[in-house]
Formats: C-alpha cells, sequence, structure tokens
C-alpha cells in the first residue's frame, strides 16, 4: 500500500484576479479510496480539472507524476488515455442515447469503420455486471434514474481501463439506497486494484469508505489524514474545513429588529424534472424588519430551490405552504406577484438569471419596476436616466456611464446593479442569492455594507450564502438547511463554523 | 424616406472618451458606434453606387416612387419581423399570411360586396386572428416558432388555394388600388422649382412639415436630456445631423413632388416607422421585447409576463401581414394563390440587414427599413442596369452573408465577454 500511484506538487492556478489553487500536494497511494474535502470554493474541481487535463498543462505551475511519469495533459483525452477518469457532478450522457452507445461514446467498436453492434452490446453487458446494474444495454439513458446513471458513469470508465477514478460529489442527487450501493461498488472497484479519488461534502459517507482524506481550504492543502491510523473524526476534518479566523472583512453593525415581515410555513417543494422528488421539505422560517438572516446549506441542499419557490413560485412543482406577509396570508402565482408585494430575489447567477448582459445599466436598473418610469405605458426615458444615475453614485457602481453595457462590467459592478434594481422595486424583503460569488474582497466589502443599510432602512433581508465566514460576519441569525429540511436556527452569539457546518452536514435519515 | 436616424442611435456613440474608467470602456463604444451606423454608411454607399451605375437613373423622381412603391409590403413585414427576431423568434410564415389575408379581403369586397374600410378592417382581425394562433403554439405551448411558423407557412398556403382555388379574385376597389399604387392628389396645385420643372405644392409642404417635425422634436429631446445632465451631441454635430436628415427628406420629397405626388404607402410606412420606433424605445411593451431577447430567464425573473410578450408581438406580425396583404393584391389588382411567396425570407433579410442579432435583443425598427431599402435599391438597380435575375440573387445573397459577418466580427473584435 505505499505504491504512490499520483502526486501532484506544488499546483498553484490562477484566474484573473483569484488565486483559485496555490501550492497544492496530493498524493494518492494505488488501491486506496482517498477523499477530498474542503467547502464549496475551497479549490477541489480546480485541482480535479488541472489533474483531468480540463486546464491544459501550462495554464497552471506545478509538476503532476502518474505512476512514476511526468504528465503534461493536454486534454482530458490524454488524461484518459493515461487511465484517468473524472466522473462530474453533472452527469455527462447523452439521454437519448442507449446505455451501451454512452459507455462507448468516442471509443466506437467498430470494424472496418462500422460499428459492430453485436460486440458493443455484448460488451456493455459484460460492463453492467461489474457495475452491478441490471438492465439492458440498449435501454435509453433517459430511462433511468440519477443513480443509475451514474453507474453508467463507471462502466463507461471501466471500459476505458481506467487506473484512478474521480468522483465529484457522487452521491449528492442520489437516494440513501443508490448511494450505499455505489459506495459498495467503490470498494469493489478498490479491491479490484482501481484507485478512487471521491469528493464529497458528506462527511458520514467518506469516514465510511475512504482510507484517507485530503483537506483543501481557501486553494491550499491544509492537510492529509489517515482515517486507519490516525484517531479521524468528524468534527476533526471540519474544524479543518473552516479554520479560518474572522479578520475585518465584514463592517460593523448592530440590527434593530422590527415586527416580523415575512413567515414562510410549513413550505415543500417538488423537483420539476425528477418526478416525485422532494426538494424542500416542511421548511419554516420567520423574516423580520432590520433584521439580516443567513441560510447556510452545501451545494443541492435546496436552498436556491427554497428562495425561487417563495419568489412567485420561479422555481418547482406541487409546492405547497403558507407565506404570511405582515400578518396577511399571500398567494404570490408569479414573478410580478412576488415583486408588488414587495419581494425580491437576486439570484446567484447573476449573467445567466440577473442581467441583460447586451443592454445598459439604466436599462437592467429599472428592468423589474419599469411601470415606475411610465406614464400609461410609456417610459420617461429621462427620469430613467436620473434615476440609474442616482443609483450609480449611492451604490457606488464603478462605469464611466450609466449607459455602459452591463457585460463589460466586472462582477462586483455587475451585483452592484442587480442589487440596485431589485432595491428599485422597493421591498420589504431582499433574498440575496450567493451576494458575493466571484467577486472580489474590496467589493465584497461594500456589498456587505449595502446588505447593512438595506437592514437599516427596514428591511429584512435573507442572505444564501456557501461561505460560513460570511454569514457568521453579516447575519444576526442563520438558518441552516440539509437535504432540503431546516436542521437548525442558530442566533449569531451561539453560532460557529463547526456547529454550522454539524447542522448542515445532518444526515438525511 | 421621411426616415431619419433618430438621436438615440448615435448617443452612446457621442460621448466623448470618458475618463478611461476602471471597466476600458472606449474600444466598446466605437464598435457600437459602428455596428449601429454602419448599415446608414452602407446604405449611402449602395445608393452612391447605383446612381453612378446607372447614370442617375436611380434617383430620377419616378424610380424613387417605383422603390418605395414596390418594396411597401415587405418593408411593413419587416417592421413586424424586427419585433420577433429582437425578441429572439423568426417567422417563416408570413408570406403564407400575405397571401391568405389578400385571399380574405378579395372574396369580402369583391365577390360581397363589402364596403372596403369593413373589409380591410375585418381582413386586419383575421391577420391577427392568424397571429394570435402561431402564437399560442409557441408562447403557451411551447413549441418553437420556426417550426410553428415553419407549419403555418403550409397551413396558411393551403388555406389560400381553398378559398382562391386556383384562380385569382379582382378587381379591388378604387380606393383599396389608390392605397397600394395611387398617390396624394394635388390639392394646391403646382409651383416652379426653376431648373427642376414643375412640382406639386402640397408635398412640398409636406416636406417641409416633416423637417420642422424633425428639428422641433430632436431639438426638445437635447434640451430635455441636457436638463437631466445626460451626454448631449455637440452642437455643430447635432446641427450637422439634422441638416442630413433635412436634405435627404426634402430631397426624395421632391423628386416625388416632381411626379406624381406622395405615394400613399409612403403616408401609411412613414405613420408605421414612427409609430413602431415609439413603440419599441419608449414604449413598457418595446422594452419588454427586448428584455425577453435579450435575457429570457432575467426577463422572466423580473416579472416580465414573457408569454404574454411573444403572443401579442405574433398576433402584431399576423395585422401587418394582412396589412401587406391587402396592399400586395390591391397593387396587382388580383388576389393571388401564389401571392407573397418568400417575402417572409426578404422581411427576415431586411432584419438581419438592418442591424438585429441572430441571438436577439438586438434591433431597432429604422434599421430593419433600411435593411429592406437597401435590397429594394438592389433590386431595382440591378434591373435598371440590365442584371440578371440569377446576378440580383447572388448579390443580395452576398449583401446579407457579409452583413451578418460584420455583425458577427465586430461583436467579436468587441471582446464581448459573454
Amino acid at each position: 500500500m505505499s505504491d504512490t500511484i499520483l502526486r501532484m506538487q506544488d499546483i498553484t492556478k490562477t484566474f484573473p484576479g483569484v488565486k483559485a489553487l496555490q501550492d497544492v500536494n496530493l498524493s494518492v497511494t494505488r488501491g486506496e479510496i482517498h477523499a477530498i474535502c474542503g467547502e464549496n470554493g475551497a479549490g477541489k474541481s480546480t485541482l480535479m480539472k488541472v489533474l483531468s487535463g480540463v486546464y491544459p498543462h501550462g495554464s497552471y505551475d506545478g509538476e503532476i507524476t502518474f505512476e512514476g511519469e511526468e504528465c503534461r495533459f493536454s486534454g482530458i483525452r490524454d488524461s484518459e488515455h493515461r487511465g484517468i477518469v473524472i466522473i462530474h457532478q453533472e452527469l455527462a450522457l447523452a439521454p437519448q442515447l442507449s446505455i451501451a452507445e454512452n459507455i462507448f461514446l468516442g471509443n466506437e467498436q467498430a470494424t472496418r469503420g462500422l460499428i459492430d453492434w453485436n460486440r458493443t452490446n455484448h460488451a456493455a453487458g459484460e460492463l453492467l455486471r461489474r457495475v452491478g446494474l441490471h438492465e439492458s444495454p440498449v435501454t435509453p439513458i433517459l430511462d433511468l434514474g440519477v443513480g443509475k446513471q451514474q453507474l453508467v458513469e463507471i462502466a463507461k470508465a471501466l471500459s476505458k481501463r481506467v487506473k484512478l477514478l474521480i468522483l465529484d460529489e457522487p452521491t449528492a442527487a442520489l437516494n440513501d439506497e443508490d448511494s450505499s450501493h455505489l459506495l459498495g461498488l467503490l470498494r469493489g472497484l478498490r479491491d479490484e486494484g482501481i484507485t478512487c479519488v471521491i469528493i464529497s461534502h458528506k462527511l458520514n459517507e467518506v469516514m465510511a469508505i475512504a482510507d484517507r482524506v485530503t483537506i483543501l481550504r481557501d486553494g491550499r492543502t491544509i492537510s492529509t489524514m489517515d482515517l486507519q491510523a490516525d484517531e479521524v473524526t468528524e468534527d476533526k476534518i471540519i474544524s479543518g474545513m473552516v479554520g479560518r479566523d474572522l479578520d475585518h472583512r465584514y463592517p460593523p453593525h448592530s440590527s434593530h429588529v422590527g415586527e416580523e415581515v415575512l413567515r414562510i410555513e410549513d413550505w415543500t417543494v417538488h423537483s420539476p424534472t425528477q418526478h416525485g422528488r422532494v426538494v424542500v421539505s416542511n421548511a419554516n422560517l420567520t423574516l423580520r424588519r432590520g433584521e439580516i438572516v443567513g441560510l447556510a446549506g452545501l451545494m443541492g441542499a435546496g436552498r436556491t430551490e427554497l428562495a425561487m419557490s417563495v419568489f412567485g413560485r420561479s422555481y418547482g412543482t406541487g409546492i405547497s405552504g403558507r407565506l404570511i406577509k405582515d400578518g396577511q396570508e399571500i398567494h404570490l402565482r408569479s414573478v410580478r406577484d412576488a415583486i408588488k408585494h414587495g419581494i425580491a430575489y437576486a439570484t446567484e447567477d447573476r449573467k445567466r438569471y440577473g442581467l441583460n448582459l447586451i443592454e445598459d445599466i439604466k436599462r437592467n436598473i429599472s428592468a423589474a419596476a419599469l411601470g415606475k418610469l411610465a406614464k400609461r405605458g410609456w417610459v420617461d426615458e429621462n427620469e430613467e436616466f436620473k434615476t440609474a444615475n442616482g443609483f450609480r453614485d449611492s451604490m457606488n457602481i464603478k462605469a464611466p456611464s450609466v449607459l455602459s453595457v452591463t457585460g463589460k462590467l466586472s462582477g462586483g459592478n455587475q451585483q452592484k446593479v442587480v442589487l440596485s434594481k431589485w432595491i428599485f422595486t422597493n421591498p420589504d424583503v431582499l433574498i440575496l442569492d450567493e451576494p458575493t460569488r466571484g467577486i472580489d474582497v474590496g467589493a465584497k466589502y461594500e456589498i456587505y455594507t449595502i446588505i447593512n443599510r438595506l437592514a437599516d432602512e427596514g428591511k429584512a433581508v435573507l442572505v444564501i450564502s456557501s461561505e460560513l465566514p460570511e454569514l457568521l460576519g453579516i447575519c444576526d441569525r442563520i438558518y441552516t438547511l440539509s437535504a432540503g429540511r431546516i436542521t437548525g436556527e442558530v442566533a449569531r452569539a451561539e453560532a460557529t463554523q463547526e456547529n454550522l457546518m454539524t447542522l448542515m452536514t445532518k444526515g438525511t435519515e | 424616406m421621411s426616415v431619419a436616424p433618430t438621436n438615440a442611435d448615435f448617443a452612446v456613440a457621442e460621448t466623448p472618451a470618458a475618463p478611461a474608467g476602471p471597466t476600458g470602456d472606449s474600444p466598446r463604444r466605437y464598435n457600437l458606434n459602428l455596428r449601429q451606423s454602419g448599415i446608414y454608411i452602407a446604405f449611402a454607399l449602395i445608393v452612391l453606387l447605383f446612381t453612378v451605375l446607372t447614370g442617375g437613373d436611380l434617383l430620377a423622381p419616378q424610380n424613387i416612387s417605383n422603390i418605395i412603391v414596390q418594396n411597401s409590403y415587405i418593408l411593413i413585414l419587416a417592421i413586424g419581423m424586427i419585433l420577433i427576431i429582437i425578441a429572439g423568434h423568426i417567422d417563416l410564415s408570413a408570406g403564407s399570411v400575405v397571401a391568405v389575408c389578400g385571399a380574405v379581403a378579395a372574396v369580402l369586397m369583391v365577390e360581397h360586396d363589402v364596403p372596403w374600410p369593413l373589409a380591410l378592417l375585418i381582413t386586419l382581425v383575421v391577420g391577427g386572428l392568424i397571429g394570435a394562433w402561431q402564437g399560442y403554439w409557441i408562447a403557451y405551448f411551447g413549441i418553437p416558432a420556426f417550426i410553428v411558423t415553419l407549419a403555418g407557412m403550409l397551413l396558411f398556403r393551403a388555406l389560400t388555394l381553398t378559398i382562391l382555388g386556383n384562380r385569382g379574385i379582382g378587381p379591388f376597389p378604387d380606393e383599396v388600388r389608390t392605397l397600394s399604387n395611387g398617390f396624394t392628389e394635388g390639392y394646391l396645385g403646382n409651383i416652379g422649382l426653376g431648373a427642376l420643372g414643375g412640382a406639386d405644392l402640397f408635398s412640398l409642404l409636406v416636406g417641409v412639415v416633416a423637417v420642422a417635425g424633425i428639428v422641433f422634436t430632436q431639438w426638445r429631446t437635447r434640451s430635455a436630456r441636457q436638463q437631466y445632465g445626460q451626454v448631449v451631441d455637440p452642437m455643430p454635430l447635432f446641427i450637422g445631423k439634422i441638416a442630413v436628415a433635412s436634405f435627404l427628406v426634402i430631397a426624395v420629397i421632391v423628386q416625388l413632388a416632381r411626379f406624381k405626388n406622395l405615394p400613399w404607402v409612403l403616408v401609411l410606412l412613414a405613420f408605421l416607422v414612427l409609430a413602431y420606433s415609439l413603440l419599441t424605445n419608449r414604449a413598457v411593451f418595446g422594452r419588454q421585447i427586448y428584455a425577453v431577447g435579450g435575457n429570457l430567464q432575467a426577463a422572466t425573473l423580473s416579472g416580465v409576463k414573457v408569454k404574454s410578450v411573444i403572443f401579442w408581438i405574433f398576433v402584431n406580425m399576423g395585422v401587418l401581414a394582412a396589412l401587406a396583404g391587402v396592399i400586395f393584391a390591391g397593387r396587382l389588382n388580383q388576389a393571388n394563390p401564389t401571392a407573397g411567396a418568400n417575402f417572409e425570407l426578404d422581411a427576415i433579410a431586411a432584419a438581419f440587414i438592418g442591424g438585429a442579432a441572430v441571438q436577439g435583443g438586438v434591433g431597432k425598427v429604422v434599421g430593419a427599413i433600411t435593411g429592406g431599402l437597401i435590397m429594394g435599391v438592389i433590386n431595382n438597380g440591378m434591373s435598371l442596369i440590365g442584371a440578371q435575375s440569377e446576378t440580383v440573387l447572388l448579390v443580395k445573397g452576398a449583401v446579407l452573408l457579409a452583413a451578418v459577418a460584420f455583425d458577427v466580427w465586430s461583436k467579436r473584435r468587441a471582446g464581448a465577454s459573454r
């Protein structure tokens, strides 16, 4: 067990303005299951993309040695050729094609240019037996659940004579039964000599199957622990993942909490794509005037889904539960209704869902409340200009003019435009989904200041964030969400990263 | 044409090089400028080219009148089409809708002697219903517009054949023919213009009023903007632009006045262009069209009733296609089962030549009209110099490809971060 199959040394990867990885070291022993843990944004996925050649040699610093040879992958094909296969969180299968076709996609079993279907389906059948999937190879992928699709991905990896299998959050979308089958399969593969690297948020799973675990935080390696030898507990892993000081990254603020504005009761949401899957289950939340409330949860916990379903049912089907605004029950059937009732939602993905990137700042700011600038259906463009200019000053949007196209602004300034748009609707409740994602430290501070100002104006603010320090730094109260359930409500004074992380990873049993 | 580029077309471009902001926006401005005004420059060059090639015949009084009358129905369709393209959709059925509405109008006016204003109104309503039918499938049922309108292209051609059989129905009442083909009366008689000969005084007065209108509205817009502290064109540039626009309007009107006065379709077109420019630039509904085309999800999450916006632009397209259908039938003086074939393609080409973006979210009514006129001038100019029809098609195809290639290229050069 001392034979090192993979060594990544001093890996540094820089994106414009951000150091995603800094001197990361990872060493994986042949035939082990090696877990990589870290918060969202710690650099796990980036590291795996470096390893698999998605970020080609030359775009990062450092050295990768696989089976004793230095590797310079220029693409994912190179790494697969060497036997390194990565299975991404979002599965990459063609839904209309059969299992067999997917397994041999790009590696077709052909004789003189013609596909040999007998050989294809026969070989696929063999692989399916190995992964324990009892389906016919000709079944189309779209007839399979996510758990079985995951197995097809693994079968596909096996078809490539995989030596090192990397799984990114393999169980995130699986139910317990599928998860345990998958974990059992990984153990079986390990016994066949296939090395696995698994990225997971679910510490109980990590504890159950991993031999060693490497912890990443802020793009650096914190430590590698041997689960067999050392006395490793979940708490120890958690403190490694979050062990960061709260310094002066948050403006001081004391909230004046007023009466209740919005109460969400027994809120349940079903997935619109996966029939019957419950995404949010019986959630109860209360928001008060002048208060900044956090919503913590790992990726896939249902944070955005909860927020968007409240925001005029812009996500989900089969929504049940009650919304009580200022003491009265309200029914929001559309985004328009939500805006009318003083609820605003600033999306986590501003480029896709928040901004019209080909339009200027002015028109983006007015987009959600154009009616306020119009008389009988005609927009007063001069008032619009004046309004936008007002926001440019008060929000400190750095742009030559409000006629600048939003697509050209930096992330922080784009975010300020999104916030301006929602503040202009004059909401009582602002739901901010990952308000500081992908923006630099200075701009983050400005965003926090804006959030504080909104609370001081008597608005209720709900901040959704993957960054626990951020929530601890700005929120008065924090809800934790795990697998669609509210698992805790912690006041600022009692909240620590450790107890939040424990609540966020609370099992789904 | 009395279609002057509005001040808004240039406002962004003319902002003086701002103190180099943190975003380094300056190169983008230049491109925006080129992208927006490139179409007008191209139009001027094409007109110039054919004026030289035809020894001035292109700009002869009768020929200018011909260009307008011959292209009026395409230009009307282009107005409806640009709205659909801005929203990120397409309409392939426009030509068939033109045919079926022409047929409906003919049956009503010729066979049932329905008074022409009522018949026109009914035809427009029929057009609207056809648009509503397509809009329903696209907006509410979620079938791509490409498919729905491709089906519509077949369906409405079939309907035309059902109504007309294999014959044409005509002749149309004089009033309808006047709308399509006719000219304003010489209400005030003629006036001598020296070397240019006699010209219709009424037409000239209309031209003067139009110029006065341009000057007045532009001036008012400019001073309102100044009051709000917006950057406006420096005075000499402002005057220069207005002078050019006024000169063009007067020049066209003088030529028309020397021939047979103002074509009624020109009056109609001027009205439509004005109304739809206002709609797209200033109305909440117009803004929502751009929002839907620019980023559908963002528009949805901003409370725009996306489905209703898409539905209504198809209804609008149906009404405009009906209007074009009546005008085309009136011009031929009969409704014809093969009427309107390929009109939709000309309208789509006009929109894209006029600067619309394939992904949606970008485009202007004036741009689409200019695009349509570019095609019209090429058609007309090449037939004047006796070019073969294959050459005309070749040139039109090349112009369309070049226009869109230019758009894509300038966007890429601007380094759009999307």
